[in-house]
């Protein structure tokens, strides 16, 4: 107690201790909250498909309507998968609070292994759609369909990327300064891929199906 | 004022060569616990299974209505996404991270909303008193009928 009283004087009386202290700090800062504005002109970059989606989305030109083309289970399955990532994520940044390198790892190499299974069945999605004669040419609602959820496809595929070469970074060097930064990074980018599926699953896949 | 005080006592004490860790020691919170994740993932999980299980097991018979349940509950998950996993409150960042997400969701909803209004317009403009699937089978009829009226036009 006495110890605040002291040094609350000591930082009115003494100004240079406290400019330190936002110095010290505003580059920190920096990183994570620039970070934050690339996500939200990435969010624009989704926004805008589902725009595009929104106003295509029941242009069907006479082909296959999302209600018969969509599987349900396989996307409940694939949004399990995802929201498993986001908690694998988040116990590996708990670990590298606690500064345990293996523990980390352990649950990057989860995580990572999570999200390429969630590609892995996106794939095998595309896959089936292409060859029933649902590709991306097939209609506007299509068009718009390949492009919102292929765009959330390769952004999940290059965190894995990211992913690997941090598991490479941390095993090497451990959990420096640098690297508990690009951890955090990554962090924020997972779970936000994670709100923008929850968009997809609602908006496309659900009620896509509704009659 | 308090905050002001709890700075320099805690750059003392875990000394400034590492300014990231004076930072979070300062905020654990912010970058969640345990129990914070646990809370999240429970959330996420039942705000996930409730909207798939309503479609699932068709319990809406009017579309319209079952749509504007989904997309509530979506809302509220990706607030609960927003707080418990990606940490966001309104002191984060010193309210930058908080502004500039109002800032998106403000340019989204003007451009979703307005995306909408102006295609409804344009569609209902161009060709009135048809939707998509009455024009494919309507121009083909009304070809029909021009080519039945041109002879009796000679």
């Amino acid at each position: 107690m006495s110890e605040i009283s002291n040094t609350s004087t000591a930082t009115m009386s003494t100004a240079p201790s406290s400019r330190y202290y936002v110095k010290e700090h505003h580059p920190e800062n920096g990183t994570l909250l620039g970070f934050w504005m690339y996500l939200m002109s990435d969010c624009l970059i989704f926004a805008c498909l589902f725009a595009t989606y929104a106003v295509l989305g029941r242009n069907y030109a006479g082909g296959p309507t999302g209600a018969e083309l969509f599987d349900l289970p396989l996307v409940a399955i694939n949004t399990s998968l995802l929201l498993l990532s986001s908690i694998t994520y988040g116990f590996a940044m708990l670990a590298m609070q606690k500064k345990q390198v293996q523990t980390t790892l352990v649950w990057l190499a989860i995580t990572g292994l999570l999200g390429a299974g969630f590609i892995y069945l996106e794939l095998y999605e595309f896959m089936h759609l292409i060859h029933e004669g649902a590709g991306p040419q097939r209609s506007g609602f299509l068009t718009s369909f390949f492009a919102l959820v292929a765009t959330h496809g390769l952004h999940v595929t290059f965190g894995i990327v990211w992913l690997i070469t941090l598991m490479f970074q941390v095993g090497k060097h451990g959990l420096t300064h640098e690297n508990s930064r690009r951890l955090m990074c990554l962090s924020m980018f997972w779970h936000f891929l994670d709100v923008v599926w929850i968009g997809v699953f609602t908006f496309v896949y659900l009620m896509g199906v509704l009659p | 004022m308090s905050t002001h005080q709890e700075h320099p006592s805690h750059a003392e004490k875990y000394g400034h060569e590492d300014g990231f860790d004076v930072h979070h020691h300062d905020h654990t919170e912010d970058h969640g616990s345990l129990k914070s994740y646990t809370i999240g993932f429970v959330l996420a999980v039942i705000l996930t299974a409730i909207p798939f299980w309503l479609v699932m097991s068709n319990f809406f018979s009017n579309s319209s209505i079952a749509g504007m349940v989904l997309l509530g509950l979506a809302a509220v998950q990706v607030v609960v996404h927003m707080v418990y996993f990606l940490h966001m409150n309104t002191k984060s960042e010193g309210g930058w991270t908080i502004l500039a997400l109002i800032f998106t969701v403000m340019v989204v909803v003007i451009m979703l909303a307005g995306s909408l209004w102006v295609m409804y317009h344009l569609n209902h403009n161009m060709m009135p008193g048809m939707s998509q699937d009455l024009l494919q089978e309507a121009v083909p009829s009304a070809a029909q009928q021009m080519q039945h009226n041109m002879p009796g036009m000679k």
